[in-house]
């Protein structure tokens, strides 16, 4: 059986309008490769076939970790490793170290990129409900030129997002939470490294023991990852007395609609994904300061 | 399809070679270089007994083509005992915990512990384990390789190795 | 040169002989990435070989167009079962008696089964050409559920079958049966259910599961033309069963094939058959005149080769009201999958379960098992199984528990009352097998005091109480599991492959400096032989084992034997080495008489000598006795210092162990974290601790996986949804516990070094730990029996029934 992908012809752009022109020349049979850990095993059981892979590891200015006023920019080709390593995301964005650090392995983090793990809509994707969860925005190029598209619009479907033909995430920008925030990623699954059963991203202020602000995002329980927004209401003004977590999680429970696979059935992953809520929402509460 | 040139270092050495685009790395050392010590155990990216280090990252050789190594400094399992034929560190603490039985999970299991030396000279149990979790072996239980990480790392530290008590 | 300088101990230290940790000789190659595994093997002109498979779990074929995969430049040869057929070879025989298809002809019965093989210059042209094969499929319906196989209405799977109600095992009573197979009194277990004071009731099912070495299956076949001779390189735990199957089915003769198994990267049984794969690979090396080689890939192996268990043990325990158990009763449906593939011996087909009774004083017991066919992968014996051991032991530990918890009795507590006293063996089962020897009570007493068995109950109770009032929501559990093991096939009277008796053999030379060369009939994949087995000759011989060069695998070189599996080569082969060595010994105590102008019965042995009683400064090293050999003999007798054993073993060997766990159970999610593993083994005489130590985890480790998530899952339509390691649990170095292993030795009477084999306890143990654990937890709310794998959702549902989610 195979499982060796298909032949296709390399490209390797040194920047980003040499990619985009690529990408728009080569048109449907041609696919970016970013760290290349989601697509290149799909080609190599040839669930994809790309006549052309237009290696983007070339493009420089797709690298970095940039402050800019309000916001920290980051290049789409920064791979997991370097997320964690970077003392402006430990400090500023603790959330997204914590996130990335139960993202597959070792080896797969040193490769797999930022940009991979938000574009290609894959549901099970941990980043996605991060970025949701910051109210992140993601940069992209096309031929038509470039645009910024809110994460909170740019999930359709599984695989399924709002990027056009031939465009490309450049990068990511996150405004930066308030300083003193509490924040957590808290994920289930059935051992390191695997996609979530479920999982919840909570980012919280807190102000004399009440939430001043919550925003929370839940990964792999329905075709796109989830921004809980009426849960984050009911909560915000609380003091996350237990009746009040008890009234989010079901709010967050309401908007799920996982698939039954191997993690479990859909109500169990429906459950789990308001379990991960509380817990993320206690650890978050103890980071806060205010 | 048309075949790439691509030169690379691998183990100290320079190497030119024409590939396939989609050969992948693993396919390019075991087939094109011969260097059999990287193993291919799963399909999906998971088992890690194909891991080299590149780049000074620990990788998974199945999982990349070799034309993505163009230009790259690679070291795999037969490039870490020294050029007069001393033992690596890892090499000698994975015999002296017996931290191996079938040996197909060594290579790659060595090479991302070299990786993860680097990285972190002295790392706890947990941060072992840790760091090991994208390399399964099916025959040890973990538990010996943790002790052989961590007699490297007493040993590249020069500091005396205690074994814990159980 | 005789030396005075050492003490006695520092001699026998020096050997690095039985019961050291001599480290392993394997290690060296291993550790530098220098294995030599079958996928390292190139020769010149080697062609590769693929398989286009069946998406299908059931279907007929209609049609199989290769056209368009022969066309792919560099194929040299599509083959289908039409072109396998006139050589016979579109079925092979197996080991079970049945035979499995090697190319599906006219429907095929699994997902992922063979349907052609495309041979190709290189991997990724067969890859692609194997991809162009294209085949027309009418669906039928699937069966998937063993217990439904045998409903009246069932579809018939095995057409090749249809008129043969005989089958290898006597008479089947359906379509879709294998065979029935019984053991014990029935009369008499049945009436001691009818008094019984208290009895029990469950069914017992064992998912099915895969062994999953990390390396695959693989072969390089080498068909030599102008010799005529085929040379086979694979995987394979017994490469001479390999051959004389080869030879059978290919008609060339036993002398002209040449099998070799090289480094082998894990087997647990998964690498004891015959494959399609191998039997396309020889037939395309025939066919091309050029080397052929075949490695699977991951999914191909979790989803057609040798999956394990898949036992449904409905089980029934008779007891008194103080806790006696006085009668076993199992009826278990086995799913074979399509093809009875199972690597059991012949008279064997539901393997060694009748060890059902395990540690316990059944006085009466009847078992009676039905194999079924379904649509699924062809196997059932793998896995550190032992021969369906694990199976039976997961029965029994599980039943016992169920039964101590209907008596209100602790789960120790009715294992000590029950365990077969030591002064009872050897102690010859209600299902017929003789235990060699035990001591039961001291292992489990060692056992619960290493652990605090009774601070545990204490600190659980507790816990139960706080859980009651809402101040915890972990579920404390402690799993015990007192294990009897039968391994070491077997003798010749009941122990056959094929018709080959399961003796296993040992030939050791001496060269005239002293060194050894020793081959042996098994064939380690892990367990360290080159290591071990010198061990054992440096022990008897006196000859340091750095010195003594170990080999298997090479069936020009190696003597007859079984191979490695079932935790044999210790017992069997251990004891030919030890048998081949002592003939050598005697002939050397002739040699060091005449050297020594004495009587042979004036010398004794001194750890690496022969000295004279009374007088020991006159003694002859092993090493000068080697030398002698090749030039000075006593008059008539011939020179050289060498033997070779076929050990018959008189009885099987009966391993055991005491096992206790603690886990934790988070009822809101799930998830069990295991906090503590205490193993105490008893092998028999232990010949290197640091690898039965290393064994243990490794079996322990098995055990995690399949009692905590493992399973090879079928959908109703027979897709496979757990086909590679997305969906597989394979713990990581971060889920599996930290083990703690402890001993009692206690040999066995019957073997010549006392050792009974450790390789499947692990497993075989491991799992009813785990799962008794697990069980344990939900007890004291109700609840009785919980099947596995005990996976997240699965323990979370139990939780939810319960109500504990209110």
């Amino acid at each position: 059986m195979p499982v060796i992908p298909g032949s296709f012809a390399y490209h390797r752009p040194a920047t980003v309008s040499e990619a985009v022109g690529l990408l728009a020349q080569l048109g449907e049979d041609a696919r970016a490769l970013a760290g290349g850990h989601s697509l290149v095993p799909m080609m190599k059981l040839r669930l994809a076939t790309p006549a052309h892979l237009v290696d983007l590891a070339g493009v420089a200015s797709l690298k970095g970790i940039q402050a800019d006023g309000n916001d920290i920019v980051i290049g789409a080709m920064t791979t997991q490793h370097e997320l964690v390593g970077s003392e402006l995301l430990r400090t500023k964005i603790p959330i997204l170290a914590e996130t990335s650090l139960v993202i597959a392995d070792p080896q797969v983090r040193y490769m797999g990129t930022l940009g991979g793990n938000v574009a290609n809509g894959d549901p099970g994707n941990d980043m996605p409900a991060v970025m949701l969860c910051l109210g992140a925005s993601y940069q992209v190029t096309g031929r038509g030129g470039e645009r910024r598209i809110p994460a909170r619009e740019f999930y359709q479907g599984a695989y399924v997002t709002a990027l056009k033909p031939g465009e490309i995430l450049t990068a990511v920008r996150i405004p930066v939470p308030p300083a003193g925030h509490g924040s957590a990623y808290e994920k289930l699954k059935r051992k390191i490294g695997d996609y979530a059963t479920a999982a919840a991203a909570v980012v919280l202020t807190m102000n004399g023991g009440k939430v001043a602000s919550c925003s929370i995002g839940l990964t792999n329980v329905a075709d796109t990852p989830l921004w809980a927004e009426e849960a984050a209401r009911i909560l915000t003004g609380s003091g996350l007395d237990p009746a009040t977590v008890k009234r989010a999680v079901a709010a967050a429970e309401a908007i799920t609609s996982p698939a039954t696979d191997n993690r479990g059935p859909a109500h169990y992953r429906t459950k789990m994904a308001g379990v991960m809520l509380a817990r993320a929402l206690a650890r978050a509460k103890e980071r806060a300061r205010g | 399809m048309a075949k790439s040139q691509i030169s690379m270092t691998v183990n100290g050495a320079p190497v030119d070679a024409l590939v396939e685009p989609r050969t992948l790395l693993i396919h390019f050392l075991r087939e094109q270089l011969n260097l059999t010590g990287p193993h291919i155990g799963c399909d999906t990216s998971h088992c890690g007994a194909c891991t080299v280090d590149l780049d000074g990252k620990s990788v998974k050789a199945c999982t990349v083509f070799a034309v993505q190594a163009n230009g790259a400094d690679v070291r795999t399992i037969e490039g870490m005992a020294a050029a007069d034929g001393t033992l690596h560190a890892l090499q000698e603490g994975f015999r002296e915990m017996h931290g191996l039985q079938c040996g197909f999970c060594t290579p790659g299991m060595i090479m991302r512990a070299y990786r993860l030396l680097q990285e972190n000279s002295a790392p706890t149990e947990a941060e072992i384990r840790f760091g090991i979790s994208g390399n399964l072996c099916r025959c040890t239980g973990y538990q010996n390789i943790v002790k052989a990480i961590q007699y490297a790392a007493a040993k590249l530290s020069g500091v005396p190795f205690q074994e814990a008590a159980e | 040169m005789n030396d005075q300088t050492l003490t006695a101990e520092q001699r026998a230290e020096r050997l690095q002989g039985m019961g050291c940790k001599r480290k392993r000789v394997e290690d060296i190659r291993f550790v530098q990435g220098k294995g030599n595994y079958v996928d390292d093997l190139k020769l010149p002109g080697m062609l590769y070989g693929d398989f286009a498979r069946s998406p299908h779990g059931h279907a007929r074929i209609k049609k199989i167009d290769t056209s368009k995969a022969k066309a792919v430049p560099g194929v040299l040869a599509v083959l289908t079962a039409a072109d396998l057929k006139p050589l016979s070879l579109h079925y092979m025989p197996t080991l079970a008696g049945d035979v499995a298809a090697v190319l599906a002809e006219d429907k095929v019965l699994y997902q992922n089964q063979e349907v052609a093989f495309v041979i190709a210059t290189d991997r990724y042209v067969a890859s692609d050409a194997a991809d162009l094969v294209e085949v027309e499929y009418e669906a039928l319906p699937v069966i998937v559920d063993p217990l439904k196989a045998m409903a009246p209405d069932a579809p018939l799977l095995r057409e090749d079958l249809k008129d043969k109600m005989q089958g290898a095992h006597g008479q089947r009573k359906h379509h879709n049966h294998v065979f029935n197979w019984q053991i014990g009194d029935k009369d008499a277990t049945d009436a001691a259910f009818r008094k019984a004071d208290v009895t029990i009731k469950e069914l017992i099912s064992y998912q099915r599961v895969h062994p999953c070495p990390l390396e695959t299956c693989q072969c390089v076949a080498s068909f030599d033309k102008i010799k005529g001779e085929l040379t086979v390189w694979g995987t394979f735990q017994a490469p001479h069963v390999i051959r004389t199957v080869a030879s059978l089915i290919s008609k060339i003769p036993e002398h002209k094939i040449h099998v070799i198994s090289p480094d082998i990267g894990g087997g647990f049984g998964n690498k004891v058959g015959a494959y399609p794969g191998y039997i396309c690979a020889i037939v395309a090396s025939i066919v091309t005149g050029r080397p052929v080689k075949w490695v699977e890939d991951r999914i191909e192996n979790l989803t057609t080769t040798a999956f394990a268990r898949d036992y449904h043990m409905s089980t029934e325990i008779a007891a008194t009201k103080d806790g006696k158990v006085t009668g076993l009763r199992v009826y278990t449906i086995a799913d074979h999958g399509a093809f009875d593939a199972c690597a059991d011996p012949s008279k064997w087909p539901a393997g060694f379960f009748n060890i059902v009774t395990g540690s316990y004083d059944f006085p009466v017991a009847h078992v009676s098992v039905d194999g079924v066919y379904s649509n699924k992968a062809p196997g059932g014996v793998a896995y550190r199984c032992s021969f369906r051991v694990t199976e039976a032991a997961y029965c029994i530990e599980r039943a016992m528990d169920i039964m101590a918890q209907k008596l209100g009795i602790d789960p120790a507590e009715f294992r000590m009352k029950n365990l077969i006293r030591r002064e009872q063996f050897p102690y010859t089962s209600a299902l017929g097998w003789e235990y060699d020897s035990g001591d039961y009570h001291t292992a489990l007493r060692k056992a619960m005091d290493s652990v605090g068995y009774a601070n545990l109950r204490a600190e659980q109770k507790a816990k139960q109480e706080a859980f009651r009032r809402g101040e915890t929501r972990d579920l404390m559990g402690i799993g015990v599991a007192f294990f009897t093991e039968i391994v070491g096939a077997g003798p010749s009277r009941n122990c056959d492959i094929l018709g080959i008796a399961m003796f296993d053999s040992a030939e050791i030379r001496i060269h005239p400096t002293g060194s050894v060369i020793a081959r042996l009939g098994t064939k380690s994949q892990g367990q360290g032989h080159e290591t071990t087995y010198a061990q054992i000759i440096a022990t008897e011989l006196g000859l340091v084992a750095d010195n003594i060069t170990v080999e298997e695998g090479n069936t020009d070189t190696a003597p007859y034997g079984l191979g490695t599996y079932g935790s044999r080569s210790t017992p069997v082969s251990g004891a030919a080495t030890a048998v081949a060595a002592r003939k050598i010994k005697a002939k050397a105590q002739m040699i060091a008489a005449h050297m020594l102008e004495v009587h042979d019965d004036d010398l004794e042995w001194d750890i690496d000598r022969f000295r004279v009683k009374g007088n020991p400064e006159r003694f002859k090293t092993m090493t000068e006795l080697a030398w002698a050999a090749y030039n000075s003999v006593p008059p008539g007798m011939e020179p050289g210092l060498e033997a070779v054993s076929y050990y018959d073993p008189p009885n099987m060997t009966y391993p055991f162990g005491a096992y206790i766990c603690v886990v934790d159970v988070d009822v809101d999610t799930g998830t069990t974290k295991v906090r503590r593993f205490y193993a105490l083994d008893d092998c028999g005489t232990r010949i290197n601790p640091m690898i039965i130590e290393g064994q243990i985890h490794g079996g322990l480790t098995e055990a995690f996986g399949i009692a905590m998530g493992q399973e090879i899952h079928y959908d109703d339509d027979g897709n496979v949804t757990t086909a590679s390691f997305l969906d597989y649990f394979m713990p990581t170095a971060v889920e599996t516990p930290k083990w703690e292993t402890d001993w009692t030795t206690t040999p066995s009477p019957h073997h010549p070094i006392g050792a009974k084999g450790v390789g499947e306890s692990p497993n075989v143990g491991g799992v009813p730990c785990f799962a008794n654990a697990v069980n344990d937890a939900f007890k004291f709310l109700g609840s009785t029996h919980i099947p596995m794998p005990h996976d997240h959702w699965r323990t979370w549902m139990v939780a939810d029934k319960l109500g504990l989610h209110a």
